[in-house]
């Protein structure tokens, strides 16, 4: 059986290095007619209009085509169909299943169902490696290196299931790490722990500004009023963790913020022309990172 | 254990097997494992008997029935305290302590109400890892993990 993406686990640094390489040579050509003749089943049984976009221009710019459906209720999955019987349907009718669901481990589970690759576009709060993917070579893009770089991750920390994943990936780079957030929303012990185990450092700290001169990349995630027990402490914290254009004054000229995007008020407008922000060109680099995955999967590349 | 010179609170038996220290709050979660409330063997059981080692303790003895390893080491699930003897002509012929499983399937519900297994009929399926003596099992679909104290155990293995 061929080889899925469910968890950014499933690629080995070599895979992601490999992915990597995939995505500038896409990147410089993103038109090539390598997916002629494949059909890609786009199921998102919930909806996520950036995600489903993003892989679906990947997969039309290489020349495949795609089915599929962008939210459960138009299929018998409303009749109480199981997702076992899904996707043993669907699998029969295409060359990959790319997959977006709101229950965590549903893309694990169509991975072992399926008889052909399964990308995970989300399942919860659990795993969206693409997005991870993307991230990297982002970051790789803008500093010209993926080794060693000073990341500052803000805002939500504790449930953000980007920065737990991107935390994984970058492990395997040796980056330094700052995690900046409320107490209420501070990285899980588990990750910290993760990274003690790795010889990887961290700092931790409350204040935005503590380590901002020194970082290379700043990953903005939003902090949400419902993660609070006590709306007061929300008030209170909310915005401490908003970015400002005056508080990139005493930053690295090669400094980039990213963010997964949908941003709301945690990235002030002012920021947008800075030069420092490249949220946008990011989701851009969602689509050359999908082109490198799903090429890669289907043993094209 | 000097049982010689101690009244024995739950009668000798000649041949069986014996789980000793079991904490009294996972007798009847053992009892399940087990499947020993299925069985035809004359079986005894008691909780919160004395115990120097663990405070307060439960004991089963199961007649003429021997355990294999597999049964056992889910039994570390929810009782790892324990201590299990094989019994042969009133002697204690074994005596060993339960080294938990690398993997479990089916068996431990995911504590995570959001997994998959917790949606749709999935076997559920663990990697187990102890730290400070206490067991996690992560789960191989939603990647959370279950803590020792939330086992729950589903009649299927």
């Amino acid at each position: 059986m061929q080889k899925s993406l469910v968890s950014i686990d499933d690629f080995s640094k070599e895979q992601i290095v490999h992915i990597l390489g995939l995505a500038a040579e896409f990147e410089a050509n993103p038109r090539q007619k390598i997916l002629e003749g494949k059909v890609v089943a786009s199921l998102f049984f919930e909806p996520s209009t950036r995600t489903r976009l993003s892989f679906e221009s990947a997969v039309n710019q290489l020349g495949g085509r795609v089915i599929g459906f962008s939210d459960a209720n138009a299929t018998s999955v409303s009749k109480g169909e199981t997702l076992h019987d899904t996707i043993k349907v669907i699998t029969n009718y295409c060359d990959m299943i790319v997959m977006r669901h709101p229950v965590e481990g549903a893309a694990r589970y169509a991975s072992e169902v399926a008889s052909v690759p399964v990308i995970n576009a989300g399942d919860g709060a659990n795993q969206h490696p693409t997005q991870t993917l993307l991230d990297l070579y982002s970051i790789a893009k803008t500093q010209g290196r993926i080794d060693g770089i000073n990341i500052m991750m803000v805002g939500d920390l504790k449930y953000g299931r980007t920065v737990h994943s991107l935390l994984q990936a970058l492990s395997h780079f040796k980056a330094n790490f700052t995690f900046v957030s409320p107490v209420e929303l501070q990285m899980p012990i588990e990750y910290k722990k993760f990274l003690y185990e790795k010889g990887i450092s961290y700092y931790e700290t409350s204040d935005i500004m503590e380590r901002m001169s020194e970082t290379d990349i700043i990953y903005m995630t939003r902090v949400q009023r419902e993660r609070f027990a006590d709306t007061m402490e929300y008030e209170r914290v909310k915005n401490a963790y908003v970015l400002r254009r005056d508080m990139l004054n005493d930053t690295k000229d090669t400094m980039k913020i990213l963010h997964p995007l949908p941003r709301v008020n945690e990235i002030h407008k002012d920021v947008d022309n800075s030069g420092k922000a490249y949220y946008f060109e990011q989701t851009q680099n969602g689509v050359y990172a999908r082109q490198a995955v799903i090429s890669h999967l289907l043993g094209l590349k | 254990m000097q049982v010689a010179n101690k009244k024995m609170e739950v009668s000798a038996i000649e041949n069986g097997t014996v789980i000793d220290h079991i904490p009294p709050t996972a007798l009847f979660k053992v009892i399940e494992i087990l499947h020993l409330d299925k069985i035809e063997d004359q079986l005894f059981f008691a909780t919160n008997l004395r115990s120097n080692r663990i405070g307060k303790k439960a004991l089963i003895k199961i007649v003429d029935r021997y355990c294999n390893d597999y049964d056992i080491s889910y039994l570390a699930l929810v009782a790892p305290t324990a201590r299990i003897s094989t019994i042969k002509n009133f002697e204690v012929v074994d005596k060993s302590q339960i080294e938990p499983p690398q993997e479990v399937s089916g068996f431990v519900r995911c504590a995570n109400p959001m997994c998959i297994t917790n949606h749709e009929k999935i076997k559920t399926r663990f990697t187990v890892s102890s730290q400070q003596g206490e067991l996690s099992l992560k789960c191989r679909y939603c990647e959370k993990t279950t803590m020792q104290e939330q086992i729950e155990i589903i009649n299927e293995k």
